[in-house]
């Protein structure tokens, strides 16, 4: 289904940011702002929920805690005990020292690259993904601002005009 | 300004006169000859088994020595030292117990006094508004300081059996203290404990002296001033903090050595220092003072909290996993009493200073709220005071330590000595630096 928006572009991120608010003030809904670069409290101004990627990132790390000590209570204690240390105790909790670089390791890597991962597809980008910036120029230095028109488009324009736009695009929008 | 509130003043007096007598008890009642002491030894072992988990190593530990002294020939003789041993142990412990709080207090303003010259040396912009809170801190240092050097001045006058290389008489029988003698000796002892204070002193003195006149003048001179004495100050600081570590702590088992034992307690005292500092800007915010102090400072004292408690477990962890892993008997012998006497203070730290801070101080939006950081605060300062009890006592009291009188009593007397002072300091100067360049970058400041 084609929806009609209205493409807003900014060339400064303290003009953006001020548009961004007084359009939400004046309640109509932004459906996205495409940026060159990350905008601080941005995301606030929006009105975006909190992320929740922190606590995906803490199951992460505890996975990877737990892949760490069984493995690595497989191989060195049960499949092929190992002597650690002149300690010939076979126990993994007397031998956990030597274990709790691995387990460090682990933690952080199952958390940081499932993160990356879950950031990706969750912001829908994977690999052959056709790119949904919808001007070029905002890879560039220019900022972007789309908002859904409900037959106010005369409205929304003047609005727009006056947050200190440089140009307004209205066009159809497949999604 | 800020005014001392009287409760907060009359209650640091009653701990320090509760602190007072529970040291003057412990002091008392320690044994002055060996029927006594092994009187003492044999009610505790009578008395109070079921308590902990301590206690039950502690008496196998006892029943493998008194073994091993049957099986050698010098019977008599054993017993003999070992009575006299265990005499020390237990006139040691009101003394260790005293040198424990009292470090532990004074660790906390030197923690903080290395903070604070980060922030002027890094010209941060986000702390400026707490540097009252931070010279009020430090101000401890002076009484702190005097403090622990005259207990130190004590042990060399041989008040007590702390410092066993201070004897003359166990020198003359051991190999490795003579060759140790000519750094480890009482004079030169004391000369580096002067030294390392007056320059610890003076720079707290003088940076202060010029944040206050950075209020009052009409350009920057001060605060360059400040800035440049306070890198030169780190410089002498990392030096002089290792080897008072080495002085004052390691040397109490003066056969041991570890290499990174100095930045071991460095991060002891960093963490409690910056814990004391979010501890006590919460305090004078809830009553009021530190208008503009907002969430975002405090947010990010309770990251340096958590950033630096897992700093401390990093370096805990490898000075213990090195040693454990080559196993070498005269490296692993601290571990060992460690872990046989002091089973429950030495996991228990752990458990108090890395995974409750771990777990509790993880999350973001905990950070800003204010009592969760005070009830975090107050386990990480726990934790920390026994971080510096299990590095004494094993050396000194060996299996006959208690949490007990004396050393209640030692965190009661410096708990109120230490808030008395510093809350004295803070009405000396309005909490708010009126005239440092980057004020209004730390008002504004917002994470």
């Amino acid at each position: 289904m084609a929806s009609k928006v209205i493409q807003a572009l900014y060339t400064d991120d303290d003009i953006l940011m001020h548009a961004v608010k007084k359009v939400r003030a004046e309640h109509h809904h932004i459906e996205e702002v495409y940026t060159p670069f990350p905008v601080h409290g941005l995301d606030k101004a929006m009105g975006l929920a909190d992320t929740r990627i922190a606590i995906t990132s803490f199951m992460y790390g505890c996975l990877g805690l737990t892949v760490a000590i069984v493995m690595m209570n497989y191989i060195m204690i049960e499949d092929w005990p190992q002597d650690i240390g002149g300690k010939p105790s076979f126990s993994y909790l007397e031998n956990m020292p030597a274990f709790v670089p691995i387990m460090f390791e682990l933690t952080v890597f199952f958390a940081a690259h499932l993160m990356v991962i879950t950031f990706y597809l969750r912001s829908r980008m994977w690999p052959f993904k056709k790119a949904e910036n919808p001007d070029v120029r905002t890879t560039d230095d220019h900022f972007l601002m789309e908002i859904g028109v409900h037959d106010n488009e005369k409205e929304l324009k003047e609005l727009l005009w006056d947050t200190g736009a440089v140009e307004i695009n209205v066009t159809e929008k497949e999604s | 300004m800020y005014t001392f509130s009287n409760k907060l003043r009359i209650g640091s007096f009653i701990a320090m006169a509760v602190g007072l007598i529970c040291l003057a008890t412990g002091f008392l009642s320690a044994p002055s000859t060996v029927e006594e002491a092994k009187a003492m030894v044999a009610s505790a072992h009578g008395d109070d088994h079921g308590g902990e988990v301590a206690h039950g190593d502690k008496a196998s530990g006892h029943a493998e020595k008194d073994t091993h002294g049957e099986a050698a020939a010098h019977v008599g003789e054993h017993d003999a030292s070992h009575d006299e041993h265990v005499l020390h142990q237990l006139q040691n412990r009101p003394w260790s117990a005293l040198y424990v709080a009292a470090f532990f207090f004074f660790m906390i303003s030197l923690g903080v006094l290395a903070f604070y010259a980060i922030q002027r040396a890094a010209q941060a912009g986000w702390s400026p508004l707490l540097f009252r809170v931070m010279e009020g801190i430090t101000s401890y240092l002076v009484p702190g300081g005097i403090i622990v050097f005259v207990i130190l001045v004590l042990c060399v006058l041989h008040m007590n059996h702390m410092f066993v290389w201070m004897d003359a008489d166990v020198v003359a029988h051991d190999k490795l203290l003579q060759g140790k003698a000519g750094y480890l000796n009482p004079t030169f002892f004391l000369i580096r404990a002067a030294i390392f204070l007056g320059g610890w002193i003076f720079y707290r003195q003088y940076s202060r002296k010029l944040s206050l006149a950075q209020d009052e003048s009409d350009d920057n001179s001060n605060f360059i001033k400040n800035f440049r004495w306070s890198a030169a100050f780190l410089v002498f600081y990392l030096i002089t903090e290792s080897m008072m570590s080495w002085d004052w702590i390691m040397s109490v088992d003066p056969h041991w050595f570890s290499t990174l034992f100095g930045w071991y307690v460095f991060a002891s005292m960093f963490v409690s220092g910056i814990t004391v500092i979010a501890m006590i800007t919460i305090y004078l915010k809830s009553r009021g003072y530190l208008e503009d102090v907002n969430d975002s400072h405090l947010h990010d004292l309770a990251k340096f909290m958590f950033g630096i408690s897992i700093f401390w477990t990093y370096l805990w962890f490898a000075q213990f996993m090195l040693i454990w892993y080559a196993n070498i008997p005269e490296e692993v012998t601290y571990f060992v009493t460690r872990i046989e006497d002091y089973k429950l203070p030495f996991f228990g730290m752990l458990a108090m200073n890395f995974i409750f801070p771990l777990l509790v101080l993880m999350n973001s939006d905990y950070k800003r709220v204010n009592w969760f950081v005070i009830m975090a605060g107050i386990v990480v300062l726990l934790g920390h005071y026994l971080d510096v009890f299990n590095m004494i006592m094993p050396a000194t009291v060996g299996d006959q330590w208690y949490i007990g009188l004396p050393e209640i009593g030692g965190i009661l007397f410096f708990g109120g000595l230490f808030v008395y002072w510093v809350f004295n300091a803070l009405t000396k100067a309005p909490l708010q630096p009126k005239r440092n360049p980057f004020i209004e970058e730390s008002r504004q400041f917002h994470y």
